[in-house]
């Protein structure tokens, strides 16, 4: 449901049902609710079996990649005496993404258990919770949760009196967006510089501290207990759209509809109704612009691209943007384009970690000539160069912090060419002071 | 599996290499250089400059050439288009911040980004309208400042002191553009090694105080030598401008230095501009010295070696090349002979990140090859000899003044072979000029027995000469068909007829990187 509003008849609630549900918070209400039945399950499969029924249940990873969780666990090595890692990514720094959050706040014990099973399954005996920053109240919810788990056994040297010792830490970050990118995340874990590592090797093979580990996000994690409950085929079956997207997502709405929040959605839900239907639609008397569906990281859906487009990843991508994190940011027709790409542009030169080249310099230079374009001071040829710089910052550089830079600007100027190209005529007035 | 070797196509250059190699050194052995600036063959590979990134076929994207190891049946291409526009522009992203002040910058005329743009980068910028990222110039420590204007944040200096030097005091502080190389409050980038940062930035980010504004780098001369600080013998480069060493660089040898010298050995050469040197040949004369021409001066060493009978002491430098130890040391064969070398000590200097690389607590160059060569280290004990010695022989060793007291006593004659003048040569019968080892040809051997070759940097002063020629003439004998050594390479293959170690052995066998010697029988001994 989409905490605050009710739930809609049209939401599939399977991760948000007891959103809002204060009772859930604890343990003995998470167990009433039917809590740790999962992880009970899975301690009595084989390690390999949990890790089967998460490939066959077809879940991808939600952070943004969708990525098939269970081939990413069985790319963990065989038990050999190291230490694996699972690692949590609760970072969720990506903007207009808030659905992570609402998960650690209202169920946290969900992805306490997500996070046992599946360290269960790849033979991880410590789990690691990197928490954003700024998430102060899912931290302290989070913490007390923990506190609980191991106090009632479901964490600890003896987890539900299997013999099996899952320990699990809460790390909090400090705020940097590059850390919610599973390198550069385990690099913050081992209290270094949030610096993206080139991969290979990935991190099953030398993740954090240098050993095998397996980085999910949140809603990857506690979607896994109800795969365990209600099986894999069950799960392969909520399908809307591609039945190479099954599953259910939650979908954090923002931006000029009547009522943002989190839907949870099967994967395949038209992305027209999503906006008009259970977000409420518009604000009286105004029009959609466009969409960015998947955090701020994806190229731009136009309204006419948004109007057939089903919600899953093969569709919005055929549609030209992606699912990435689920974080739909929706624009109506008051929306000025330029403004809210240099916007975007200005926070990703903001964040940059600074390693390599197209990125530390291409998104400040970006910003700069966007900046000049709004200050009424662009000229014809900008706009070529944006993307040309854009084309250069794409695919180029260790992480992808440089080509989400890029996806708005190429899409914004590709889709909005007119409004760009009012500015530099002068026919509208300038929207920054002169720069 | 790893001992296998695999064939790539480099730029239609077909090239066996063992497996694992990336193709950024691949390319090197095929003779192609990947433009780059992140990548050191002695560092780690962060892959963050992306300015060697390569198109390899049936990738995708590009592939940074630094940490992409090669695959069997690989074809790379450096030059394709999408390879080049990918470097042009992260130079394009490189200059927009970075000052064009090469007229006022040290590295000028050696500097990768002047380079790489001059070869390949955009005739003209199409940042033009903005102010650049300014920030002042830092002193990070007692020779090196850092300017941020011009760093393009490769890392290397950061990496060299995280993984090299083991001293983790340089960072990359802030962000994005904003990002520069910062250094841990109330330290200072004073570690015994960290002028090496100096040579890694391949802009003038980092520069030497010591060095700073002094030449421009197309004015200087680069003499391949030694370095005559320590034991350890880094290969290094002589810069001199106009006949005056100003500058001293390490000079790669995976063997023994990879790519580094200590900032002892770097700061290690006002002595060879000393202008107050010896000039020409002294000879006794009553109480006062006569200048000479060295037909005489030889003839007279000559004359003294022959009309003396008894016990030899040899005082010579540490510095002495080893076919002047040889040379001189042959002179009083048949005697009893005390030769000793001078060998001044110091705190060892490690270099942890390498090992066996270090600044030795011997500060000399040449111990090794002295001892092969029959010198002791009993300095004291041969100071002692002298009260017996018929004739004493001093090579260019530096004598306190109680050794030269003690040599005013002497009752032997005392051949004085010199660079500098100093009170003790009054009692010299006579003193012969020599040349310094930055002045002359010659050989080295370090503390691991590698004999190692270093190369005449400036010129001669007046009529000094390498010991080496000293000693070879007074052997000939005089006249002028005389077998005497006229190179530093004919004198070192006169060695091999007296010491085994040497038998054989040829300057094309030492060649540039050294040649180990394989003492088989017991050292030292003269036959």
């Amino acid at each position: 449901m989409g905490f605050p509003h009710p739930s809609h008849p049209r939401e599939t609630v399977v991760l948000s049902k007891h959103f809002g549900d204060a009772g859930a918070r604890s343990y003995q209400g998470w167990v009433e609710r039917g809590g740790y039945a999962g992880l009970r399950q899975a301690l009595g499969m084989v390690p390999d079996e949990v890790t089967n029924a998460v490939k066959e249940s077809g879940l991808r990873g939600r952070g943004g990649a969708g990525f098939p969780t269970g081939l990413k666990w069985s790319f963990m090595p065989k038990p050999s005496g190291k230490p694996h890692y699972l690692v949590c990514n609760a970072d969720e720094s990506e903007p207009g993404t808030f659905k992570d959050r609402e998960i650690m706040r209202w169920t946290p014990h969900a992805l306490i258990e997500g996070c046992a099973i599946a360290s269960y399954a790849i033979g991880a005996h410590t789990c690691y919770i990197y928490i954003r920053g700024e998430f102060t109240e899912p931290l302290r919810i989070m913490e007390d949760a923990v506190a609980e788990a191991y106090a009632n056994g479901a964490l600890g040297p003896n987890v539900l009196s299997s013999g099996k010792r899952i320990d699990m830490v809460l790390h909090r970050g400090a705020g940097a967006y590059i850390c919610g990118e599973e390198t550069g995340l385990m690099n913050s874990l081992e209290g270094k510089r949030g610096n993206p590592r080139i991969k290979p090797p990935f991190p099953a093979q030398a993740g954090v501290f240098g050993l095998p580990t397996t980085v999910n996000n949140v809603e990857t994690l506690a979607a896994v207990p109800h795969i365990i409950v209600r099986g894999a085929a069950w799960y392969k079956g909520l399908v809307m759209g591609s039945p190479k997207s099954p599953g259910t997502k939650l979908i954090s709405v923002c931006g000029h509809v009547q009522k943002p929040g989190n839907y949870e959605i099967t994967l395949g839900f038209p992305m027209k109704d999503l906006v008009f239907e259970l977000a409420g639609g518009m604000r009286p008397g105004r029009t959609l612009k466009a969409v960015i569906p998947g955090g701020s990281s994806v190229p731009i859906m136009s309204a006419a691209e948004v109007e057939n487009c089903p919600t899953d990843y093969e569709n919005i991508q055929a549609n030209g943007s992606m699912l990435g994190s689920g974080g739909m940011i929706v624009m109506d027709d008051s929306t000025d384009m330029v403004y809210q790409i240099w916007r975007l542009a200005r926070f990703y030169a903001h964040e940059s970690c600074a390693q390599c080249t197209q990125c530390r310099e291409g998104t400040a230079w970006t910003t700069k000539i966007l900046e000049r374009i709004l200050a009424g001071k662009g000229k014809e040829e900008d706009l070529d160069l944006l993307l040309d710089l854009s084309e250069q910052m794409t695919g180029k550089t260790i992480c992808v912090l440089s080509d989400s830079c890029a996806a708005p600007v190429v899409s914004g100027i590709q889709k909005f060419r007119s409004e760009f190209e009012a500015y530099i005529s002068k026919a509208r007035k300038p929207a920054l002071v002169a720069v | 599996m790893t001992q296998e070797t695999v064939t790539v196509t480099i730029e239609g250059t077909r090239i066996a290499v063992p497996n694992g190699t990336t193709i950024i050194e691949a390319a090197k052995q095929a003779g192609i250089v990947v433009p780059h600036y992140c990548y050191h063959p002695s560092l780690p590979s962060p892959a963050v400059c992306r300015m060697c990134l390569v198109e390899v076929e049936k990738q995708p994207k590009l592939m940074p050439a630094c940490v992409t190891t090669v695959t069997d049946g690989q074809v790379v291409l450096v030059e394709s288009p999408k390879a080049k526009a990918a470097r042009q522009s992260v130079l394009e992203f490189l200059l927009i911040n970075h000052p064009l002040d090469c007229p006022i910058c040290d590295q000028a005329g050696e500097c990768e980004l002047q380079d790489y743009v001059f070869q390949e980068g955009r005739s003209s910028t199409r940042y033009s309208e903005y102010a650049k990222r300014y920030s002042p110039v830092e002193d990070f420590g007692p020779d090196i400042l850092y300017v941020p204007n011009r760093c393009i944040l490769c890392t290397r200096c950061v990496r060299f002191m995280e993984s090299v030097a083991e001293d983790p005091i340089l960072n990359v502080s802030e962000r994005g553009d904003r990002a520069y190389i910062g250094i841990s409050e109330d330290q200072l980038l004073d570690h015994p090694w960290s002028g090496n940062v100096v040579d890694l930035c391949p802009v003038g980010s980092l520069l030497s105080k010591d060095f700073l504004h002094k030449a421009r780098a197309w004015d200087l001369d680069k003499t391949a030598s030694v370095c005559p600080g320590c034991t350890q013998g880094c290969n290094i480069t002589i810069d001199t401008r106009d006949d005056v060493v100003v500058r001293l660089r390490p000079r790669p040898n995976l063997e023994v230095n990879r790519h580094f010298m200590c900032d002892h050995g770097r700061m290690n050469y006002r002595w060879m501009n000393r202008g107050d040197r010896i000039e020409a040949p002294l000879v006794r004369d009553g109480a006062r010295h006569v200048a000479t021409d060295w037909d005489a001066a030889l003839d007279r060493f000559g004359e003294i070696l022959r009309g003396t009978r008894g016990s030899a002491v040899i005082l010579a430098s540490g510095l002495a090349s080893t076919e002047s130890l040889g040379l001189i040391r042959r002179l009083v064969e048949g005697r009893d002979v005390t030769a000793a070398v001078q060998v001044p000590v110091g705190d060892e200097a490690p270099l942890t990140g390498i090992p066996s690389l270090a600044l030795r607590r011997d500060r000399a160059p040449n111990v090794a090859g002295a001892e092969l060569l029959g010198y002791g280290r009993d300095w004291a004990g041969a100071m002692a000899a002298v009260a017996n010695a018929a004739v004493v022989i001093v090579l260019d060793a530096e004598l306190s003044p109680d050794d030269q007291a003690l040599l005013a006593r002497a009752p032997g004659l005392l051949v004085l072979l010199g660079t500098v003048p100093y009170e003790g040569i009054r009692n010299a019968t006579l003193v012969l000029p020599v040349t310094s080892m930055a002045e002359e040809n010659g050989t080295y051997v370090n503390r691991d027995l590698r004999a190692q070759r270093y190369n005449q940097a400036r010129s001669q002063p007046g009529m000094a000469r390498p010991a080496w020629w000293v000693a070879g003439e007074v052997l000939a004998g005089p006249g002028p068909d005389a077998d005497a050594p006229a190179t530093a390479a004919q004198a070192f293959a006169m060695l091999g007829a007296t010491w085994d170690v040497f038998t054989g052995l040829t300057y094309a066998d030492v060649g540039f990187t050294g040649h180990v010697l394989k003492p088989n029988a017991p050292a030292g001994a003269a036959r």
